[in-house]
């Protein structure tokens, strides 16, 4: 069953004349209880957008201009800003991009997080809350004793981790994480990796996880939606859009990762840059970089087509091939 | 291709002292370092590239500042060119010059420190990791291209310098070099901007590129660009690259040869392919098991080392490895492996491999 369903959500970010941007269009999702969705995609796709959008925190110039964000049914666009603040947290908590560098310095990792549970009204008193927060430490795995140091004397993928325990403090059902282990180290980043896979299973989080590693959706995700150009490219499970990408996007992004396991495969780059949002062409978003470009591609928004029951993909020319 | 090395680090060690505390002092207790580069020793041919890769803190960058000569090595020598270049970049001393390449048309006997520091600075130099910070958002990408060859007083007339400037933009695949030079580093995009980066360095025609992390900020499907960038000028130029990364995958595909750092020490040197396919030291093994692969059906084959890079000012006894290693006997803690030839032109330090 879905657990957070989004549909047709666009947004548009205002520019300093007043012109409004569509930063996300029509962007369609699930996320099934207890699963796992990848949101990738280059930077400037608009994958941090619909995350912040759905958990209504975009910044001042953006507005969601159309859609709907169901959790356990619930229009989130609908409710007041604050029965939406008990949302956040509690059914839905995040990890932001680069969260473990916003620790206030000057505090211990324990306070901080009793902070968040007394806020939350998790817990009444203070040693309750001491106590609550040593166990948060211990479930990301950092000894409860050093909840009494500084962000300073925590390395960074301990800083995540005391993110990730802060982020758990209200037993949310839904993580979202957002590049979670950009800027890690990749022995830290499996590190991470591994605890976040260990949370999914013992808390039974559903996670949804922004990120432009595709390696990493590889290894952790259910679903993965692939975006381009604030539009999805691509929907379907993880198998299928590793071993048959059907969007020609996805292909190239594919091809253009690196695999360590075979160096002997060229390299293949994507020609040109994602396209700017004062300027988006008219048709497919991604026809001025596509290598199998055809005329409608121009002229026409591909519609969404469905490959199966579980696969759908944005592109004129899915279904036509030989 | 040449097997004539360009540049030689042998022996180096770097070690930064820790400010001493007062009960330390009162202790006479001797200073503490951290020992960033423990050892390292390896050859680099003309128009190779090596890619050094390795964890924050294994050493990496700091070598790669050894080399440039922008940092002076505790213990050791760097030869570049025939010359060693701490002496070369301090100007220091009367023993310049004794190995001396043939052609390389350089007399540092004759030339005063300026004149030394500049020629290196010509030479060898580096291309940063982050396009979004080491370019002068000030200076049109013109300037910034032109500004090494004024610096440097290559060229005799404008005409000269525009040609320049043309042809390193050009190079870097910003064509028409018109259509970007009179731009600002704000209006280009993440992957124009490292071309401007490496078309300013490339101007000068240097020997040696230190790169450092060039496409670790860059989006996936531009990183294949650059790096394809780097192995045309390798080819047209015959530069001689130093890869630094902590990016075994993209290192993967355009690296002749492979040195793996840990805490300072390269316990795994040889070819790319030899390395990545055929690993022969845990931690290297460890490495490539974690990277994460677009690939579902590879999964849970990870070999997850717990507990970060030690710290270095307190090297572990033994293989510095030992910690972390899981396959570590009491040997590991007694004997500190160095790296010996395994298979050939594969070295490795693990007494176990």
């Amino acid at each position: 069953m879905a657990i957070l369903e989004v549909r047709n959500l666009s947004v548009e970010y205002l520019t300093e004349d007043g012109v409004p941007l569509r930063a996300v269009e029509d962007v369609n999702f699930c996320l099934e209880e207890g699963g796992s969705l990848g949101l990738v995609g280059e930077s400037g796709c608009g994958k941090t957008t619909v995350m912040l959008g759905l958990l209504r925190m975009l910044p001042q110039e953006g507005r969601i201009v159309s859609g709907q964000v169901l959790l356990e049914g619930q229009d989130l666009l609908q409710i007041g800003e604050a029965k939406m603040r008990k949302v956040r947290w509690k059914k839905m908590s995040m990890v932001f991009q680069g969260a473990m560098n916003a620790l206030n310095p000057v505090r211990t990792i324990e306070s901080q997080i009793v902070e968040a549970l007394r806020i939350h009204d998790i817990v009444g008193g203070a040693s309750e809350a001491r106590q609550r927060a040593g166990e948060l430490l211990e479930m990301v795995g950092i000894s409860a004793t050093r909840g009494r140091e500084h962000p300073h004397q925590y390395s960074g993928g301990m800083k995540q981790r005391a993110i990730i325990a802060m982020a758990l403090a209200c037993e949310p059902h839904i993580l979202i994480a957002d590049e979670p282990t950009t800027a890690l180290d990749v022995m830290i980043q499996a590190q991470i990796l591994e605890l976040l896979e260990r949370l999914k299973e013992e808390l039974k989080l559903s996670l949804l996880l922004v990120t432009h590693d595709l390696g990493l959706v590889a290894e952790v995700c259910d679903d993965v939606l692939v975006m381009y150009g604030g539009r999805v490219a691509e929907i379907a499970r993880s198998s299928a859009i590793f071993n048959d990408p059907v969007h020609p996007y996805t292909q190239r992004l594919l091809q253009a990762f690196p695999d360590v396991k075979a160096p002997d495969t060229p390299l293949v780059s994507i020609p040109g840059s994602p396209p700017r949002l004062d300027a988006l062409p008219p048709g497919c978003r991604f026809e001025p970089r596509c290598h199998l470009r055809e005329d409608i591609c121009a002229q026409r928004i591909p519609p969404s087509i469905a490959v199966n029951n579980s696969h759908l993909a944005a592109c004129h020319l899915v279904g036509r091939e030989s | 291709m040449e097997t004539q090395p360009i540049l030689q680090v042998q022996d180096l060690y770097k070690y930064f002292p820790l400010p001493r505390d007062i009960l330390r002092y009162l202790a006479r207790k001797p200073a503490r370092y951290v020992k960033a580069v423990d050892g390292v020793h390896f050859t680099v041919s003309k128009g190779e590239i090596l890619a050094l890769v390795g964890e924050s803190g294994s050493g990496k960058t700091t070598v790669g500042m050894n080399v440039l000569g922008l940092q002076k090595p505790t213990r050791g020598r760097i030869t570049f060119a025939g010359y060693n270049v701490a002496e070369w970049a301090e100007g220091l001393g009367p023993s310049l010059g004794v190995e001396r390449l043939e052609n390389s048309g350089i007399d540092l006997a004759r030339m005063s420190r300026r004149e030394r520091i500049m020629a290196l600075r010509e030479r060898a130099l580096m291309i940063f990791q982050d396009p979004y910070e080491s370019l002068n958002v000030r200076q049109k990408v013109y300037e910034i291209v032109a500004e090494p060859l004024v610096i440097h007083r290559i060229t005799q007339s404008r005409e000269e310098l525009e040609e320049l400037v043309r042809s390193a933009l050009e190079t870097c695949g910003l064509v028409p070099a018109e259509h970007f030079w009179h731009r600002y580093p704000t209006e280009l995009s993440g992957g124009q901007r490292q071309r401007v980066a490496i078309a300013g360095a490339l101007v000068l025609n240097p020997t040696l590129i230190v790169a450092d992390e060039p496409v670790s900020m860059l989006d996936v499907s531009i990183r294949a660009e650059i790096l394809s960038l780097l192995l045309s000028i390798r080819q047209e130029q015959g530069v001689t690259i130093l890869y630094t990364t902590h990016d075994l995958a993209t290192a993967g595909y355009f690296t002749d040869r492979m040195a793996v750092m840990y805490l300072g020490r390269i316990v795994e040197l040889g070819p790319t392919r030899d390395v990545l396919l055929s690993p022969l030291h845990p931690y290297t093994k460890a490495l490539i098991s974690v990277i994460p692969t677009p690939n579902p059906a590879q999964r849970n084959k990870r070999v997850i080392l717990h507990g970060e890079i030690p710290n270095p000012t307190d090297v572990p006894q033994g293989c510095r490895f030992h910690p972390r290693c899981p396959i570590a006997t009491d040997d590991c803690l007694k004997l500190d492996p160095q790296l010996r030839e395994l298979t050939p032109k594969h070295e490795v330090a693990c007494i176990h491999a």
